[in-house]
């Protein structure tokens, strides 16, 4: 199977800041690939070189088999991006939101394919109010939303839940599931644990501009001991103290 | 087959990207009430309650005043250029445009073509309102032409420098710090009184300030005199002034986006 991503021996600096290294993966088409990473590990800067935003200085890049610095066109026609913060005109509405990338995709029913995507996303009340209005879980959905039209086969999602409550965080989830099902590869960066594990069919970890490891959840499990069994004292909760005392009272009548 | 594609689509694009700050315009009563109810007012301000006072040398001071108060307006929108382009940096706007296919410059143009079409529409408003308080001009459609392109070419030449701080700007406040120096330009010149009155100092400035020979040749178009020297002048500012700040404009598109 060809694969949808394909990165080897990536390097970027910053002046004398060397922030990607020697940075090596692969992501199979049509499967989530998470990127875990803490804040400044790089994640955001190999979200901008794989989506054309940044040179590299080192290695090499293929997304849907264009190099990223030759064919930096075909890699555009081929992608999406979902940045860090919601770009969304927060003047226009979500609807106008929705018809303008629909126009820059050069679809031939803008207005069709944003009614289809306001009824996905359960925007179609709010369609004609303004973005800025939108609750941030709204405004996230309208992100991703504008980001599917024209049917990317690679869409980047890039801390897609950061900033959200856990309720928008769920519907989010959700949609990049539903995403993966329709066989949209999805390559996400995250630095929640929890994330990775209940999204990603694969996962690599981002630390000091280097993937220190990467694989399925399952084998990233191996990596570690496996589990023992620990015996630790139990200290009293308020609730036990309380009871006791309760109980105490009552023999001593 | 992708470039050829692209070129295609680059005032599709160009269209889309118009609307969208159209809209942008539209919906801002802020810039409605900054570049066009502003200079009207100011207008009748000076005519109604400055002009009596002022000494042009000309029968209507309200023919006298208007090519300043056109160029007062273009002025005024300058701030709003830089605003929104910051904005949209800031916003993941242009990430958003960049990583689609389509031309690379189509997001800025977009914001170049908008400063030209809403200062033309309030322009024409500023115009009309100017009618109704007695403006009259005897130009023919040449020398109105002539009028609106050096207007234009005004407008890009802000437009662009403009379009500088507001890609280089690190604050909202930064990016609407070059308004001010703008806004002034067009106080101290020929536009509201001549500058014989003025002392030596300020004299030099406003006679060798790009402001000045723009409104003398908007002038001498309106009333069908001789233009002389003031319109090549004017152009010499304005060409010189607009290729440097949109060759360092690009260069800081490119660099920071």
């Amino acid at each position: 199977m060809q694969n949808a991503i394909r990165v080897k021996g990536l390097q970027k600096s910053y002046r004398q800041l060397h922030v990607l290294k020697n940075v090596d993966f692969e992501v199979e088409k049509g499967n989530i690939f998470a990127l875990l990473g803490t804040n400044g590990a790089g994640k955001t800067t190999i979200v901008k070189i794989l989506t054309t935003l940044l040179k590299k200085d080192g290695g090499q890049v293929t997304v849907n088999g264009f190099d990223v610095a030759s064919m930096p066109a075909n890699v555009r026609q081929s992608i999406s991006l979902t940045g860090q913060f919601a770009a969304v005109d927060e003047v226009l509405t979500g609807r106008e939101n929705l018809v303008m990338i629909a126009r820059l995709r050069h679809l031939s029913q803008p207005r069709e394919v944003t009614d289809d995507l306001l009824q996905r996303f359960g925007l179609s009340d709010a369609a004609d109010r303004r973005a800025s209005t939108y609750s941030g879980g709204m405004r996230r959905r309208l992100d991703i939303a504008m980001s599917l039209i024209g049917n990317p086969q690679i869409i980047f999602l890039d801390e897609p839940t950061t900033g959200l409550d856990p309720e928008g965080r769920i519907e989010v989830w959700k949609i990049i599931k539903e995403l993966a099902g329709r066989g949209t590869t999805v390559f996400l960066t995250t630095q929640y644990l929890e994330e990775a594990e209940q999204l990603a069919s694969r996962i690599a970890i981002l630390h000091e501009g280097e993937i220190i490891v990467s694989g399925t959840l399952a084998e990233l499990k191996k990596l570690f001991p496996p589990a023992k069994v620990e015996y630790i004292e139990k200290q009293p909760t308020l609730e036990d103290i309380f009871l006791k005392i309760i109980g105490n009272k009552k023999e001593d009548k | 087959m992708e470039t050829i594609k692209m070129k295609n689509y680059f005032f599709i694009d160009m269209g889309v990207m118009l609307i969208r700050s159209m809209r942008h315009v539209f919906r801002s009563l802020d810039t409605i009430i900054t570049v066009t109810i502003m200079p009207i007012a100011m207008m009748l301000l000076f005519v109604y309650v400055l002009g009596g006072a002022i000494k042009t040398g000309t029968d209507k001071y309200v023919n006298y005043l208007l090519p300043g108060i056109l160029l007062v307006a273009i002025a005024n929108s300058a701030g709003y250029v830089s605003y929104r382009l910051f904005l949209d940096k800031q916003r993941g706007i242009f990430e958003r445009f960049h990583s689609m296919p389509i031309a690379r410059s189509a997001p800025l143009w977009g914001h170049m073509l908008t400063s030209l079409v809403s200062n033309a529409i309030s322009l024409v408003v500023i115009i009309l309102v100017a009618l109704l308080m007695g403006f009259r001009s005897s130009a023919g459609f040449l020398s109105w032409l002539a009028i609106a392109g050096i207007l234009a070419l005004f407008t890009l030449t802000l437009t662009w420098i403009a379009a500088i701080a507001g890609l280089s700007a690190k604050s909202v406040d930064g990016a609407g710090v070059i308004a001010y120096p703008i806004h002034f330009l067009p106080l101290i010149s020929s536009a509201f009184v001549p500058t014989t009155s003025m002392p030596a100092g300020v004299k030099a400035f406003a006679e060798h300030q790009p402001v000045t020979p723009i409104v003398e040749t908007i002038r001498a178009l309106l009333y069908n005199q001789p233009v002389g020297n003031q319109i090549w002048v004017a152009l010499a500012w304005c060409i010189t002034i607009m290729f440097c700040a949109y060759l360092f404009a690009m260069r800081v598109y490119r660099k920071r986006l």
